[in-house]
């Protein structure tokens, strides 16, 4: 089977390190990271490693994927665009130190569905969707191409930072070959897929005999997070919404001041000049909401969809375990072909401890991912919010300084102004 | 706070911990001081509270209504660090004060009347109430009674009519006087009639400039308030929905242990940004008060352009009645008839009157002719007086709305800056939290 090798490398990966005791003795104490999975010595290694290891690999990191230059490609058929993937690597796996291909969005479909064939219970990261619905966003419209191409650019780059993943050899072909059509032929494809799938519902029908703990407490937890990554999600284009429709009215305000401004002598031009005030503080306001989209929605959709994604993860992973214990039930009650049986089992076995390593593994990985990259969002937004009010300061502030100055030249002349 | 001000403006304009409205308020009243009509200068007056009431009213039906407090004390006795005398108060309602100003526009109608805040809430954002009865509401209109008493005890002409001192020190008898002084009677059904359009041959340029002027400042100022009523609405719509987040934050910091804490507090801070916009709206209401009061006052302007208009009607319709008896006497003296009249014509068909009655006539013609060119000399005299009190008092009302709007300006600038600092605190401390995630 296709997802047997790597878990079995993954685990052994692991065993190895378990049996280093020098690790243990400088495993950090417990840190809690919200996944009350039992501090076995594996699973505190793992965590050791990984939050030493992720500063590392920005230093270490050795391969470099940008997706840019979105052209528009018209057949007789279909209309699509195409993506420029640049990569530059100094690893030895690759025989050159520079690509350039072009993809289009089916290219990364297919790469990430054997990305997940391969890996079934790792979390690959998600793609932006196939095409946006609501708003009736139509599908080459400028801003819909420029957040698409935002995310593929971050989905290849999350790839290539995964210390599994990024060595896949489809992700490599995927980077480096020129013409993708005859690669995408090969390996199982959509009708193996098939199969799983209706494999995967019939098990799941069937349920599970128990979850191990710390897959349920995983479980509770991705349901409890889609929920209120959603949540977030949603008061964000709240907060945009009524932002701009703000704008709208403060549009409306200014030019108010200036209008009076024509029928006045002496309040000219203060009034002129709060207009001026009102007009700049717009388009800070418009500068701030444009921020919000651009930065805060991105990250929080991406989690929307990785929460999607775990779920996926999960069942997969819940699909594998119910495999074996349907087999060591069958191995029980039968009483013929038991050596047969038997290896069968004691594989499913295998894959099936190999798979609930891996995902423990991914799992601290994708937290920690997820913690610096939600809140580098906060603190991104929450920087943008000081800005945009310090800079509204600056205007009123400079209005102020305006109209004392022109006071004190009034009461130069007069008793009191 | 009113009273503070008339004894030491320095003091006052020193005071940080008044809130830029209060402030703003405090120029005006030290500018009005300043200026020093008598009345002033020995009296100091405030609203200082209001009160519900319940009673009958005319029909005799329970009313529920609001009544203020207006507090009067001698200038000289708040000595330097000593306790200020009691007061002497009396309660007046609403509908008193209007009672009162309806007499100054009687007694008046050269002087541009200072205006009552608002009847009823009009310019609300859906937040605040339009009712009447509305703490909020009331706490403005008390602060608005307190300014219209000050504009009149600091007019020159306003400050000394007697129906005010007993307005503001007689708190039975008042009424009765006001209404023996038979203002109502005065009112000109004319000016009453505001679609009432009397021809004028040759309108005063610069009334008509003024009339102008006023109708823009009021069409400008209302659609101006229309429009800041709901930027308000938005900006409150954009600071709650940060409530959201609030609550999201805390329920998400369950499930994170790492991230909790941070999630945690960010959220409070999402509260206090929520919450901080009632205040900051509450007090721009006190800016859209200072811009309702001119707009007001563009009512009492139009009155005062009015009152010209009416009064040269009435000059040239004075004019023109002398003119007509001076042809008459004309036509009577030269026996020709330039002029129809059914007179004339009877005299054709019924033959010429005597000598006799011709000369009775011509006394008559003449005696009318007299009261004619008297009626003419009064009339222009009125006007000219009117014209002469009337852009006196127009020059000071332009220099005060100047520098009152000015100030309005100012202080709104103020408000924006306190809104600004106030975000930059929040969004600071949030980020921080943010950063401990």
């Amino acid at each position: 089977m296709s997802g047997q090798t790597v878990p079995v490398d993954y685990s052994g990966h692991m065993l190895d390190l378990d049996e280093d005791e020098d690790l243990e003795v400088f495993s950090k104490a417990p840190v809690a990271d919200g996944n009350p999975m039992p501090n076995s010595p594996s699973s505190m290694v793992n965590q050791f490693r990984l939050e030493e290891d992720e500063p590392q690999d920005v230093n270490a990191k050795d391969l470099f994927i940008t997706v840019d230059n979105p052209e528009s490609h018209i057949t007789a058929i279909e209309t699509f665009i195409m993506y420029r993937v640049l990569t530059k690597t100094t690893r030895s796996e690759f025989d050159s130190s520079e690509y350039e291909v072009h993809r289009r969005y089916q290219d990364f479909l297919w790469l990430r569905s054997r990305l997940e064939e391969t890996h079934p219970t790792l979390i690959v990261h998600p793609l932006p969707e196939k095409f946006v619905m609501k708003g009736m966003v139509e599908r080459f419209n400028d801003d819909f191409i420029h957040t698409r191409r935002k995310a593929l650019h971050r989905f290849l780059n999350k790839i290539s930072e995964h210390p599994i993943l990024s060595y896949n050899q489809h992700f490599k072909v995927f980077l480096t070959a020129e013409e993708l059509t005859s690669h995408r032929k090969q390996g199982p494809g959509f009708l193996s897929r098939m199969g799983e799938t209706v494999r995967a519902v019939a098990n799941t029908v069937r349920g599970l005999k128990s979850r191990p703990e710390e897959f349920a407490a995983m479980q509770e937890y991705v349901d409890d997070f889609s929920n209120k990554i959603c949540t977030v999600d949603k008061v964000t284009q709240r907060i945009i919404k009524e932002e701009r429709e703000y704008l709208d009215e403060l549009k409306q305000y200014g030019p108010m001041y200036g209008q009076w401004a024509e029928s006045e002598g002496n309040l000219a031009e203060p009034l002129k000049a709060v207009a001026s005030c009102v007009e700049r503080c717009g388009k800070e306001t418009e500068e701030h909401a444009h921020h919000l989209s651009e930065v805060l929605v991105p990250t929080l959709h991406e989690y929307i969809l990785c929460a999607e994604t775990l779920k996926a993860v999960m069942r997969r992973r819940d699909h594998i375990q119910a495999e074996f214990e349907a087999k060591n039930e069958a191995l029980a009650s039968r009483k013929s072909e038991q050596e047969a049986l038997q290896e069968e089992v004691d594989g499913l076995s295998d894959r099936m401890e190999g798979s609930n390593e891996a995902l423990k593994g991914d799992w601290f990985r994708w937290k920690a991912g997820m913690r610096t990259d939600l809140k580098s969002a906060f603190v991104s937004s929450a920087e943008k919010n000081v800005d945009y009010y310090e800079k509204c300061l600056a205007v009123w502030e400079s209005f102020l300084l305006s109209q004392r100055a022109e006071s004190s030249d009034q009461q130069d002349g007069e008793d009191v102004s | 706070m009113m009273a503070e001000s008339g004894s030491s403006e320095v003091a006052v304009i020193g005071n940080v911990d008044l809130t830029s409205t209060e402030l703003e308020n405090n120029i005006i009243n030290t500018v009005m001081v300043e200026r020093g009509t008598a009345l002033l200068r020995r009296m100091e007056i405030n609203v200082a509270e209001a009160e519900k009431r319940t009673g009958k009213n005319t029909v005799n039906m329970q009313e529920t209504y609001t009544v203020y407090l207006i507090e009067t004390r001698p200038a000289e006795t708040i000595a330097e660090g000593g306790t200020p005398a009691a007061p002497d108060t009396l309660w007046r309602r609403y509908s008193e004060f209007e009672l009162f100003r309806n007499y100054l526009l009687v007694t008046y109608p050269h002087i541009i009347i200072p205006p009552l805040p608002e009847k009823r809430a009009e310019f609300v954002w859906h937040k605040l109430s339009a009712d009447n009865l509305d703490p909020d509401f009331v706490e403005r209109r008390r602060v608005g009674l307190e300014n219209f008493l000050l504009r009149v005890a600091s007019h020159p002409v306003l400050s000394d009519d007697e129906m005010f001192l007993r307005f503001l020190t007689d708190e039975k008898r008042w009424k009765e006087a006001v209404l023996e002084t038979g203002f109502q009677d005065k009112v000109d059904s004319r000016l009453k009639s505001l679609s009432a359009m009397f021809r004028v041959k040759n309108p005063d340029k610069q009334f008509t400039a003024l009339k102008h002027y006023s109708d823009d400042l009021n069409t400008i100022i209302s659609q101006l308030l229309r429009v800041r009523a709901k930027v308000a609405d938005r900006l409150y719509g954009v600071y709650k929905v940060h409530g959201n987040y609030g609550r999201v934050f805390s329920e998400w910091s369950a499930i994170e242990k790492e991230m909790g804490d941070g999630l945690q507090s960010a959220g409070h801070h999402m509260d206090t940004y929520a919450a901080s916009i009632d205040d900051i709206l509450e007090e721009e209401e006190h800016y859209a008060d200072q811009l309702k009061e001119y707009l007001f006052y563009t009512d009492a302007v139009r009155s005062v352009c009015r009152k010209q208009d009416l009064i040269q009607y009435e000059l040239e319709m004075a004019v023109q009645d002398l003119s007509t008896k001076k042809q008459q006497k004309e036509e009577l003296t030269s026996g020709t008839v330039r002029i129809f009249s059914l007179k004339g014509m009877t005299t054709k068909l019924f033959g010429q009157e005597s000598q006799e009655q011709r000369e009775s006539k011509l006394e008559a013609l003449d005696l009318s002719i007299h009261e004619g060119e008297e009626a003419v000399n009064e009339k222009n005299r009125e006007c000219k007086e009117f014209l002469q009190t009337a852009w006196g008092d127009i020059e000071r009302f332009r220099e005060q709305k100047d520098n009152d709007l000015r100030e309005a300006l100012i202080s709104y600038a103020i408000m924006q800056i306190s809104m600004c600092k106030k975000g930059i605190q929040v969004w600071s401390n949030a980020k921080e939290c943010f950063n401990k995630m």
